[in-house]
């Protein structure tokens, strides 16, 4: 019936990753290519009171040392708050402050050590609940909590009324769960080629996920027509979300607008790991009320993001995770807050499920502490509160073509796990 | 202080000038061009960089380029013959092994070398010997399905006695 399905099909470009010959960023090089390497911040916080690259540009080899004030227009990411070059503060520790073309790596380091810079270790918070203290440092000038469409640091979700909600409840279970930063580590570190072409043309071999977000963001960073800017996509060493942000393109881009030669700019592990965007650590209050039946009557959920010193991809983040984090399951009264805090880290970025997943690990924990209350299976107590065909989901959009009580009736009996007659009569129709 | 290195490598002399410092994966990418052995960590931690040295499976960015003077070095470029792929090569393309991709020329490496010691492994022998060769898209039980298929003969004998001498 299938001709793919259940088969083994070798990949596409399978032949080139066996043979070594396929071609990654990270192994570009051209005639004439110089290679980038940049001062970063040395703490979590540090004010630059000035920097003085003289002596860096005397050194043999090296062909650019640039600053912010290099940079056409300084701003970049989704939401334009990072910046290429950190200017009077560098808000999180690796922020890029200085950086230098030259013939090698080894002149490249060599300037960057002659780059006489003036810096002060400004207070930091780490920690995503002090940051949002009324006496913690600012990370960011205008606060550490972000202020959605101008007017509100709480991202909310209301629907029915959760006091009702809960005052019909049998028993009120709470939670609180915590999920860790995580580095996405592709075994391929961050790498670009950036070239003037010979019409002038500004060409960039990007390790990027998103080539079009990154032309538009580029394009403002140099300030440069679209059509004076071109992006070349890769097969690539594993991005899993982390090329979504932007690494080391706008750097080698500057530098090559800079110098007109090719320049190289190729992360480290330890930069890579570092020093780039990671997904974001969360934290998740869930209070539910639930009847003895099985049924929850309200749920109410306090998100906290930490997004790190910038905003970048955060923010999407949490949108999502927001509009999620109620779960698969029908609940009357709902009440969600998200909050995204800034913090001195390196800036939260998109990673597998941008916000979802992270938010279902704490829903479900909580689903199943639900279940051991009442004393009811994990699996009854999903189909009992199921989402079913038509109904609206949280955010108010009716759900089509709804499989939540199929795929736990088919869950359950690959697991050998026998349910209640009723339970396996139940359909999500 | 640079010095002329003269080695094997892939069946042909080669001769390059090498600094001191310099590793092995250092000569090859930069200053020879081949670029299938990849540079992940540069700790000697993720395998990407595996080569075979003389038959021996080594991480090219622990080894001082220097010391494989006179030595012979393979890449995964210098598997397969008369455009046939090794057998390893084309278990792990059948099997769909690679994802980025980015892993499987240290791990073809690491596996090639591992068979010419081990024809006959257990299962568990061939997890120990893919252990060093860290693959970030989690395709680990596919190189090792197809490391066991290999040794069970389901892609051809492995050649012996080739010019690579592996």
């Amino acid at each position: 019936m299938f001709k793919s399905v259940g088969k083994r099909v070798p990949r596409f470009d399978g032949i080139g990753h066996v043979t070594g010959k396929t071609v990654y960023p990270s192994d570009l090089s051209m005639p004439g290519m110089l290679v980038c390497k940049t001062l970063r911040s040395p703490y979590h916080c540090t004010r630059i009171h000035f920097i003085d690259t003289t002596e860096a540009e005397k050194v043999p080899g090296v062909y650019s040392v640039i600053t912010h004030k290099d940079v056409p227009h300084n701003l970049f990411s989704m939401v334009p708050d990072h910046h290429v070059l950190a200017e009077d503060i560098a808000r999180y520790k690796g922020q890029n402050i200085v950086a230098v073309a030259a013939v090698d790596k080894s002149t490249a380091l060599k300037a960057l050590s002659k780059v006489k810079i003036e810096m002060e270790e400004l207070p930091y918070v780490i920690d995503p609940v002090e940051a949002m203290k009324e006496d913690a440092p600012k990370v960011r000038p205008e606060g550490n909590l972000r202020v959605f469409d101008d007017v509100d640091t709480v991202r909310r979700i209301r629907r029915g009324d959760v006091e009702k909600g809960f005052a019909e409840a049998d028993y009120i279970v709470e939670g609180e769960y915590w999920t860790p930063n995580q580095e996405h580590a592709p075994i391929e570190t961050t790498a670009s080629l950036a070239y003037l072409d010979g019409n002038g043309k500004l060409v960039i071999h990007s390790k990027t996920q998103g080539l079009y977000f990154t032309l538009g963001d580029l394009s403002n960073v140099f300030q440069l027509p679209l059509n004076k800017l071109k992006m070349v996509g890769a097969t690539i060493g594993g991005a899993f979300g982390g090329q979504n942000s932007i690494h080391t393109d706008h750097i080698a881009g500057v530098l090559a607008l800079k110098t007109g030669k090719p320049v190289k700019f190729h992360l480290t592990r330890e930069e890579e790991m570092m020093y780039t965007t990671i997904r974001s650590a969360w934290r998740f209050k869930i209070k539910d009320g639930i009847k003895k039946d099985g049924k929850i009557t309200a749920r109410y959920v306090d998100v906290l993001e930490d997004c790190g010193a910038y905003t970048e991809l955060g923010l999407y983040a949490l949108e999502k995770n927001v509009n999620y984090i109620g779960g698969a399951n029908k609940i009357e009264n709902l009440a969600i807050d998200g909050r995204l805090v800034y913090t001195n880290k390196m800036p939260s970025g998109s990673m597998r499920g941008f916000g979802v997943n992270i938010g279902q690990y704490a829903e479900q924990v909580q689903t199943d502490k639900l279940a051991r209350k009442i004393g009811i299976s994990p699996f009854e107590i999903r189909l009992n509160n199921a989402f079913k065909e038509g109904d609206e989901n949280h955010v108010g959009n009716p759900l089509v073509a709804v499989s939540g009580i199929e795929t736990l009736q088919k869950v359950a009996k690959m697991a050998g796990v026998e349910l209640p007659k009723e339970y396996q009569e139940m359909s999500s129709k | 202080m640079s010095k002329v290195l003269k080695f094997v490598l892939n069946g042909m002399p080669v001769k390059v000038v090498a600094e001191p410092q310099e590793t092995l994966l250092q000569v090859l990418r930069e200053k020879l061009s081949l670029t299938s052995p990849k540079c992940g960590c540069n700790h000697g931690d993720c395998g990407s960089c595996t080569v075979i040295l003389n038959g021996k499976a080594v991480k090219s960015c622990m080894i001082i380029a220097l010391t494989v003077e006179g030595k012979s070095v393979v890449t995964v470029d210098g598997l397969g013959t008369d455009g046939k792929l090794h057998p390893v090569q084309q278990a792990f393309h059948e099997y769909g092994a690679p994802q980025c991709g980015y892993c499987t020329p240290g791990m073809v490496m690491a596996a090639t070398a591992f068979l010419n010691e081990n024809p006959n492994p257990s299962y568990d022998e061939v997890k120990d010997a893919l252990a060093g060769n860290l693959c970030r898209c989690g395709g680990y039980q596919k190189y090792v399905d197809a490391v066991m298929a290999v040794a069970k003969g389901e892609f051809g004998p492995i050649p012996k006695g080739s010019d690579v001498d592996v």
